[in-house]
């Protein structure tokens, strides 16, 4: 079964060490939540995982192939779609054109209508809303489009980066209803870096906390949310 | 009234080869964030090789191609040669390479070819025609100026609003890193950019040449008005190059018609003053982005 295996992942900023030796396996048809403070590392670990920043040592390794050393593009096409934080749908793009743009490399020009469809399925506000700019969109709205926008490629891993900063909290429950339930359908490898431990923790099957770039639990998301000292120590509640 | 109507038809012909310069201006700005300060030169020496190509003996069209064609070439080879390696450094770095540039090539045309002025034919006749009992101050050529230039729009209009390539250079001009976690190959688009640019400079260079006579220095003042038709209308926004582009070329031709052309360089410079302090970022710029 394939895997995203992450191992002795160190990355640096000039002097600044943001990620040291982390490690840790996500494994399909899970969610792997990925918890800490602000500035814990986590945005940069996602980063290291499509190649928007170069690892200082230490690989990622998806299905057997070594991903740290390629382009982004290449990860890309290996099937890794990263959802950034807030506002990355192209706002001066209708939300047809914004999905359009995520089926291009994957799917021939007749292919690509029937799947963004299946997007327009999956998240039912966009299909009302597919010829208006993405800046009149709600924030709820956006983050639905920018997870469609990466599930558009049918990609093999999802790695997404605080999908619940700013939306309201019964927002943030329909989202994450929704990620669960694709996880298992599609046996998706879900990467879920989030502040709002409650929330991830009730979709994860999998936690890793990270404190000042390194690991300090990796344990099943029950557990961790069992734990009450834990908890309290690294998450605040 | 006549006399009005006249200097406007001036000013749209004017301001459509303005409109091109700027069009190539914003191409590149809002692709990579550069002014491209060489766009002005890199068409006059592209327009050098079309004389040549005219005085071989071929017709007009040909050489009007070849310019074309040389000036694609020419943009991409500058992007790959001089731009290229400066990526992900300042903006300021590759825009000052683009400044030295611009002075490199000038001394270089006045090398090869010297300072004295040639004369660069038209297409079509340059003089006024009448309808019915009325001269009117505008040419067959000037006819072409516009539907050259109105041509070039719809063709860019196309390319970015109808095609796959299109969608894929506008999200790299919006949105890089997204672009690229899109799987979007961003430096192929890059070098495009820059070819269509240049090709956007040369059209304005061939249409400015039967006018103004073809020195080392000849586009320096309209890629001047240029840069203030794409300050005006915005430098990320085509639809601001075009409107930009009638605005300047009005402005200018009004300043001309009744207060003197030794005047219309001012009539510039008060133009962008005026667009800067009632809306900076010009008429047709997007938002600047906000984080929440």
């Amino acid at each position: 079964m394939p895997v995203l295996e992450i191992e002795d992942l160190s990355v640096s900023y000039g002097a600044v060490h943001a990620l040291t030796d982390v490690s840790f396996t996500a494994a399909e048809g899970e969610v792997t939540a990925v918890l800490g403070a602000n500035g814990a590392g986590k945005t940069t670990l996602l980063r290291a995982i499509t190649g928007l920043v170069r690892p200082r040592k230490g690989t990622v390794r998806y299905d057997g192939e070594q991903l740290d050393k390629m382009s982004v593009e290449k990860i890309v096409r290996h099937g890794v779609a990263h959802v950034p934080e807030g506002r990355s749908v192209i706002e001066e793009m209708t939300v047809d054109e914004n999905l359009r743009l995520g089926a291009l490399w994957r799917f021939s020009r007749r292919q690509r209508g029937p799947v963004i469809e299946e997007i327009y399925g999956l998240f039912p506000p966009l299909a009302e809303r597919r010829r208006q700019h993405a800046n009149t969109l709600s924030g709820g709205e956006r983050q639905m489009l920018a997870i469609g926008r990466a599930l558009v490629s049918r990609p093999k891993v999802l790695l997404l980066d605080e999908p619940s900063l700013g939306l309201a909290p019964i927002v943030t429950a329909r989202l994450m209803a929704v990620l669960r339930d694709l996880t298992q359908a599609s046996n998706l490898i879900v990467v879920l870096v989030e502040q709002n431990a409650r929330s991830s923790l009730s979709i994860a099957q999998k936690a890793v906390v990270i404190n000042l770039g390194r690991v300090v639990v990796c344990d099943d998301a029950a557990k961790l949310a069992g734990d009450t000292e834990l908890r309290h120590h690294y998450l605040g509640y | 009234m006549q006399f009005f109507l006249n200097i406007t038809l001036g000013g749209i012909a004017t301001g459509m080869i303005v409109a091109a310069v700027a069009l190539g201006l914003v191409l590149i700005f809002r692709a990579t964030n550069i002014v491209n300060f060489a766009q002005g030169a890199m068409a006059m020496m592209t327009t050098y090789i079309a004389y040549a190509v005219l005085h071989k003996g071929s017709g007009y069209w040909l050489a009007f191609v070849v310019a074309l064609a040389t000036g694609l070439l020419f943009g991409a080879l500058t992007q790959v040669v001089l731009i290229r390696p400066l990526q992900g450094k300042s903006p300021l770095n590759a825009i000052i390479v683009t400044f030295g540039f611009l002075i490199f090539l000038e001394g270089l045309a006045g090398a090869i070819w010297g300072s004295q002025t040639r004369t660069f034919p038209a297409p079509f006749s340059e003089a006024g025609q009448k309808i019915g009992n009325t001269q009117i101050a505008f040419s067959p050529f000037d006819v072409f100026v516009v539907l050259a230039v109105l041509a070039l729009m719809i063709l860019m209009l196309v390319l970015f609003r109808g095609t796959d390539l299109g969608l894929r250079m506008r999200a790299v001009a919006f949105a890089p890193e997204t672009a690229r976690l899109l799987g979007v190959r961003v430096r192929p688009l890059l070098t495009l950019g820059w070819a269509l640019s240049a090709a956007a400079g040369v059209l304005a260079a061939l249409l400015v040449v039967p006018t103004s006579s073809l020195t080392p220095n000849f586009m320096d003042v309209i890629l001047i008005y240029g840069f203030t038709a794409a300050v005006v209308g915005g430098l990320d926004s085509p639809v601001g190059a075009l409107v930009g582009g009638l605005a300047t070329g009005l402005s200018l031709a009004y300043v001309g018609g009744y207060l003197g052309g030794s005047l219309e360089p001012m009539a510039a410079l008060a133009l962008v003053i005026v667009s800067l302090m009632i809306r900076p970022e010009g008429l047709f710029a997007r938002p600047a982005p906000r984080r929440v």
